[in-house]
């Protein structure tokens, strides 16, 4: 009588994680809650509670494999140990030599998406072609359709690909933009500044 | 010192002054391309040569530097321009400001975006397509079961016979016609093909036809048309032997 016992006594959840686990391992992008739940035809608040037993297996520091909350899903990766090794083997093209004009146009993309090259520009003062190229062809960011406003331009915005690069688990991470640089009146002050010594 | 006539080497232009004015006047050179300050630096290097210092020749250049200037950054910014210009001072520098501050603030954020990377860069995953299985989604909206039977009966009437009228075509013996014309041959020594087959069917005249050439072949007959389309005469060979006769049938 011992045998059924057992299978009556095994833990469900400790299925749920296994099948959770194979589904992460052949994903190559990261898979939501909702996702691993209608792949695995199970519940999606018990996925999350066999995604909390995969996250404390695959803990950076534990094994090779860590698995991550990135890009509004959850994801494998390499552990941070590895690095030095998988950087001799696998490139980055991604984020390898992003120039300070691709950094700033991304940076406006992130926070003002879905928006278009003129905006871009509007901001940076400077034409913003080769830097929206640039991000395109490596994936950090995607068209969203068109502005209805000027004329059809494009409109840009980030992909899950600069969430993950960039190890965010949604926009939301981004620092609040307020929080960043000088407010309007200290600029006004410093305008006005040179302002009046040229007139003096 | 004429200033319309400094010399200038620049990158995208080599020659004087009035000439480079000229050409974008006239839109045939993009002021994008023009260095201004490699044109105020071989105006001061000429101004610099003489210990005099020109008032009229400077007064002159800074007007049309300064006019250079603003042409090309109208250029650059089409839309900022005619925004700011429209603006009082007061708006204008206010407005300044805060495209100023945006774009600070889009700096920081970029510096942000930087450290992080250099933080989150020593994190390897897996990337590429993600083939995932497509969700069959039925698109059917509903529909009356009626309808959907009366569709269906109207699928299993079984399909009409197909005609197999056309394999009924016979064909006459080509021999019939042979016999035929040879007995006209003997009785005429020249006839008008076709009046002689003008009673028969499409079938029989082609078959007849063949006949024809089959007669002509054994060189019991000559074949002559005028013209295409026009009558076709047929004379027995020994008739018509002196005759260039020449064969222009159909």
């Amino acid at each position: 009588m011992d045998a059924p016992l057992r299978l009556i006594a095994a833990n469900p959840l400790d299925q749920l994680a296994k099948t959770v686990e194979a589904l992460l391992v052949v994903a190559s992008a990261p898979l939501t809650a909702a996702e691993l739940a209608e792949a695995a035809a199970d519940d999606p608040e018990r996925v999350e509670a066999a995604l909390g037993l995969v996250s404390e297996r695959y803990r950076e520091g534990r094994s090779g494999i860590v698995l991550e909350h990135v890009a509004g899903g959850w994801a494998f990766r390499a552990s941070r140990e590895a690095a030095d090794a998988c950087a001799r083997m696998i490139e980055k093209p991604a984020q390898r030599n992003l120039s300070q004009a691709a950094l700033e146009t991304l940076a406006i993309v992130a926070y003002l998406g879905p928006c278009t090259r003129p905006d871009v520009a509007r901001i940076r003062g400077v034409a913003a072609d080769s830097a929206v190229a640039s991000l395109l062809e490596r994936g950090l960011i995607s068209e969203a359709g068109r502005d209805d406003a000027s004329g059809g331009a494009i409109r840009y915005r980030t992909t899950p690909l600069f969430e993950r690069v960039f190890g965010l688990e949604s926009l939301s991470q981004l620092p609040r933009l307020d929080d960043l640089g000088a407010d309007v009146d200290e600029i006004r002050d410093r305008l006005n500044a040179v302002a009046e010594k040229r007139t003096a | 010192m004429i200033v319309r006539e400094l010399e200038l080497d620049l990158d995208a232009f080599e020659g004087p002054f009035d000439l480079l004015l000229t050409l974008v006047l006239k839109d045939e050179l993009d002021l994008v391309e023009i260095d201004v300050a490699a044109i105020v630096l071989a105006f001061l290097e000429r101004l610099a040569e003489r210990d005099a210092l020109d008032l009229d020749a400077c007064g002159e250049f800074l007007v049309l530097i300064s006019a250079l200037l603003e042409l090309k950054a109208r250029g650059l910014f089409p839309e900022e321009a005619a925004e700011l210009a429209e603006l009082e001072p007061e708006a204008a520098a206010e407005e300044l400001a805060r495209r100023l501050a945006e774009y600070r603030r889009m700096k920081e954020a970029a510096a942000w975006l930087r450290e992080r990377l250099e933080v989150e860069g020593d994190r390897y995953f897996r990337m590429g397509p993600a083939p995932l299985t497509p969700k069959v989604e039925p698109q059917l909206a509903p529909h009356d079961p009626a309808r959907l039977a009366a569709a269906m009966r109207v699928l299993a009437t079984p399909p009409p016979d197909v005609s197999l009228a056309h394999m009924a075509l016979r064909f006459p013996p080509v021999t019939q016609f042979l016999e035929r014309f040879r007995s006209v041959l003997r009785r005429r020594s020249r006839f008008d093909f076709d009046q002689e087959v003008a009673e028969l069917s499409r079938i029989e005249q082609a078959v007849a036809f063949l006949a024809l050439l089959e007669l002509r072949r054994e060189g019991e007959i000559s074949i002559d048309q005028a013209a295409p389309f026009a009558p076709i005469r047929i004379s027995r060979t020994d008739v018509e032997r002196e005759d260039s006769w020449t064969l222009r049938s159909a």
